[in-house]
């Protein structure tokens, strides 16, 4: 199934093809075995990471111990991200050392206000994708589930909109679907929907509402069973994808019998 | 002795040591002139120097100086 959906309807971002609609994010796994365990069961070909100071465990026993080279021995593209950073400058800083690290242009573009909400900080979201854009890279950009924001990204040069169902961490869901509704009818770009999905129900939402594709880590690398819940995600993807490309009934205030009552026999 | 800023801590500094020699000692392996590393892995490893990126080519040809600010970052889990 999944072969047939990646022929007949390719996900393209930044000019190449993902055979996955479901990208994954790797923070709040407990051990990097379990965590590789999770990406090839959710079917990922497209991973965030954190730039981070190297310490001891970082990857000091050579090749094949480290996040980077799980990833690439899995044949995972690495989505480097600018997590943490408050400002334009820091944000521009840690894309330049991801991109000089991991030999990659994309960027998850992540400029939060504060550390209780996590939430994005537009102005310097959009001071920093302008940047970004200017010095080459291919800008995934986190954004609130603002269509103004969303739309203004994507007139900067944005490579894909990225769009908050709710804020990090929290597994609400989708709090504002008309918005994302919205960002998806006049987008020309990608749009993922990041941060805030709780369970596969939700990343099915998002796709039924038009998404491109979901990106998640917590509601995985923090469930009960993540190699269990991974597989579900890339499920709930899937079919949320064909029942949105397969054109849902309208809702209906009454009852419509699906049973014709002509030729029902007199009892 | 010199001291230097080696990812936020005061570290001694011998003197002639280039930026390669610090990948080398904070990663354990050996760095290649072109700023690979020797065993054919891929290193994943990036360097600011004083707020300036030094690109892996550069490693072997940077000196670190005194009080210089070195950080030496990789990818971690997140996101």
């Amino acid at each position: 199934m999944t072969e047939i959906l990646t022929e007949t309807d390719p996900f393209t971002v930044a000019g190449v093809p993902l055979g996955s609609r479901l990208i994954m994010g790797t923070g709040g796994a407990p051990s990097l075995d379990g965590l590789g365990a999770a990406l090839v069961a959710s079917g990922t070909e497209l991973t965030t990471v954190a730039m981070r100071r190297y310490a001891p465990g970082s990857g000091g026993g050579g090749a094949g111990t480290n996040l980077f080279e799980l990833l690439l021995e899995n044949n995972i593209r690495v989505l480097p991200n600018t997590a943490g950073c408050f400002t334009a400058r820091e944000a521009v800083m840690t894309a330049e050392l991801a991109r000089e690290a991991l030999e990659t242009d994309w960027v998850k573009l992540e400029v939060i206000a504060d550390e209780n909400t996590l939430l994005p900080d537009a102005v310097e979201l959009v001071d920093a994708t302008e940047q970004l854009v200017n010095r080459g890279f291919k800008v995934f950009a986190y954004t609130n589930d603002d269509p103004v924001v969303a739309l203004r990204l994507e007139q900067l040069g944005a490579a894909a909109v990225m769009p908050l169902g709710a804020p990090i961490g929290t597994g609400l869901g989708i709090l504002n679907p008309h918005n994302i509704e919205l960002i998806v009818s006049r987008a020309g770009v990608p749009v993922v929907l990041d941060a805030g999905i709780g369970t596969a129900s939700d990343a099915a939402l998002a796709m039924e509402l038009g998404c491109d594709a979901v990106l998640l880590a917590t509601a995985v690398t923090r469930a009960q069973d993540p190699v269990r819940m991974a597989e579900a995600f890339k499920h709930a993807v899937i079919g949320g994808r064909l029942a949105s490309r397969a054109g849902r009934i309208p809702k209906r205030a009454h009852a419509l019998a699906s049973s014709a009552m002509e030729g029902r026999p007199d009892l | 002795m010199s001291i230097i800023q080696l990812n936020g801590a005061a570290a001694p500094l011998a003197a002639g040591t280039t930026v390669a020699d610090l990948v080398a000692a904070v990663t354990g392996r050996a760095i290649l002139p072109t700023g690979q590393p020797a065993d054919g892995g891929r290193l994943g490893v990036a360097v600011a120097r004083n707020a300036d990126i030094v690109p892996r080519s550069q490693w072997s040809a940077t000196a670190v100086v005194a009080d210089d600010d070195v950080e030496i970052v990789t990818a971690v889990q997140g996101g």
